[in-house]
């Protein structure tokens, strides 16, 4: 295993999973390492999949869609001060 | 591997050649003839059977055959004349969808053509046509069928990825990247002993059979070896890059839910993990494998060379069709109580 830092990437993939690569560890629900078996991976996004937390194609299979999934405009920059909650008057 | 045994004039002559090292130069003229004799190139024993000889000098090589002849100019013209048959056939034969094609027009313009051409191919793998092989597998396959059943996809699986392999040399940047990461994938990541084809050995010992490289392809009928030929064909010819992709993406996107059944088949029939972790493990790797090959490989191939894009789909359509003939010569045979293979395999005997 290389030990660059190269930062871990995630893609949120048209009506399917997110697919991982890069180094990170992921755990369960009880903080159990869950085991990789390989370099990238693919993270069930749709609920459906028979080997959670991992993808099996399922979402094929029940239609899931991610067409809501717009790309979100670039928040404002906070100016020093600000809170985390300024809603317009 | 072992050479195969002809099938008729045409194989006897080019096995004659391989195996004397003395080359038949009327050869070329033979493949013609008994290429337009046939009418149907899928299923023809002996056009298949030569193919399947004279791709695997590009691979692991024929015992007791000169390794020189890979590049014999004779023979190559021979292979040459087959394919070409061989590809009209097929592009006449399959057929991509009018109206798939008109979405992929409308979807590009709305979200670019790598996610269109993704998307285009989730669309094509869905439409289930006919029986399925791996539902039959998980509800009704025998013990005996089974071993038939790897047997038949031994031909294919014992050099799984290989076919796909030529790609990589021909592609660059985003295409190039996606496929280097899906064959590490499929050979083990490193490691020898989790390459898909070393995994599908393993499946094949705990049903008794023998693992050894090409130990079935004599068994196996002419439909099983055209869907490897195809492969082979698609990916040695450059010209055909756009269309081994495609046959990948599609080989991807129909592997997930399959290999789940197959593995409940055999879980049913009580084989343990031991057995089904071939098939397990493309459950997991699959679903990884679509992905990438239907965005970053595809559709990254068809974004840098637009004019690709009709054999892409044109290519995965192949794969769906021709392996769902492979499948449903499975299905019809178990259904009739026969064999599908042409001649009884003795389980556990030496090849």
């Amino acid at each position: 295993m290389s030990t660059e830092t190269a930062p871990v990437v995630l893609t949120a993939c048209a009506d399917g999973p997110i697919l991982v690569r890069g180094d990170v560890e992921i755990r369960d629900a009880a903080g159990r390492v869950v085991p990789r078996r390989r370099a990238t991976v693919a993270l069930c996004r749709c609920g459906a999949s028979g080997i959670k937390p991992f993808c099996d194609g399922s979402h094929k299979a029940i239609g899931f869609r991610t067409d809501d999934e717009v790309p979100r405009p670039p928040e404002p920059v906070p100016a020093p001060g600000d809170g985390p909650h300024r809603d317009a008057p | 591997m072992r050479a195969p045994m002809p099938r008729g004039p045409l194989s006897e002559r080019v096995l004659a050649s391989l195996t004397s090292g003395d080359v038949d130069p009327a050869l070329p003229d033979e493949a013609v003839r008994a290429a337009d004799a046939s009418a149907d190139l899928l299923v023809d024993e002996d056009v298949q059977i030569t193919l399947t000889a004279l791709y695997e000098l590009h691979h692991q090589g024929l015992d007791g055959v000169d390794d020189r002849l890979e590049w014999d100019p004779t023979l190559l013209r021979t292979r040459a004349v087959l394919e070409e048959r061989f590809e009209a056939q097929l592009r006449r034969d399959v057929a991509v969808p009018d109206d798939l094609l008109a979405e992929l027009e409308a979807s590009t313009a709305t979200e670019g053509l790598a996610p269109a051409v993704a998307r285009a191919l989730f669309d094509l793998t869905s439409r289930d046509e006919g029986p399925s092989l791996s539902a039959y597998v998980a509800r009704k396959a025998t013990d005996a069928q089974l071993r038939e059943m790897l047997v038949q996809r031994s031909v294919y699986q014992l050099k799984e990825a290989d076919p796909h392999t030529w790609a990589i040399p021909r592609l660059q940047g985003v295409p190039k990247a996606a496929l280097v990461e899906i064959q590490a994938d499929e050979y083990g990541g490193g490691r020898p002993e989790r390459m898909h084809a070393a995994l599908f050995a393993r499946t094949m010992r705990g049903l008794g059979l023998d693992d050894t490289y090409g130990r079935y392809v004599d068994d196996v009928p002419a439909i099983t070896l055209a869907s490897v030929n195809m492969m082979m064909m698609f990916g040695l010819n450059r010209r055909l890059r756009g269309c081994v992709v495609g046959h990948l993406a599609a080989f991807e996107m129909t592997s997930s839910q399959p290999n789940r059944l197959y593995g409940n088949g055999f879980r049913r029939h009580g084989y343990d993990a031991d057995v089904t972790w071939y098939f397990d493990e493309h459950v997991e790797a699959d679903a990884v494998h679509e992905q990438i090959a239907g965005r970053d490989l595809a559709g990254g191939l068809v974004e840098q060379q637009p004019a690709l894009r009709d054999d892409v789909l044109f290519g995965a359509a192949a794969c769906l069709a021709v392996d769902g003939r492979v499948g449903r010569h499975q299905i019809e045979s178990w259904t009739a109580g026969e064999s599908s293979l042409r001649r009884p395999v003795a389980v556990g005997s030496p090849a």
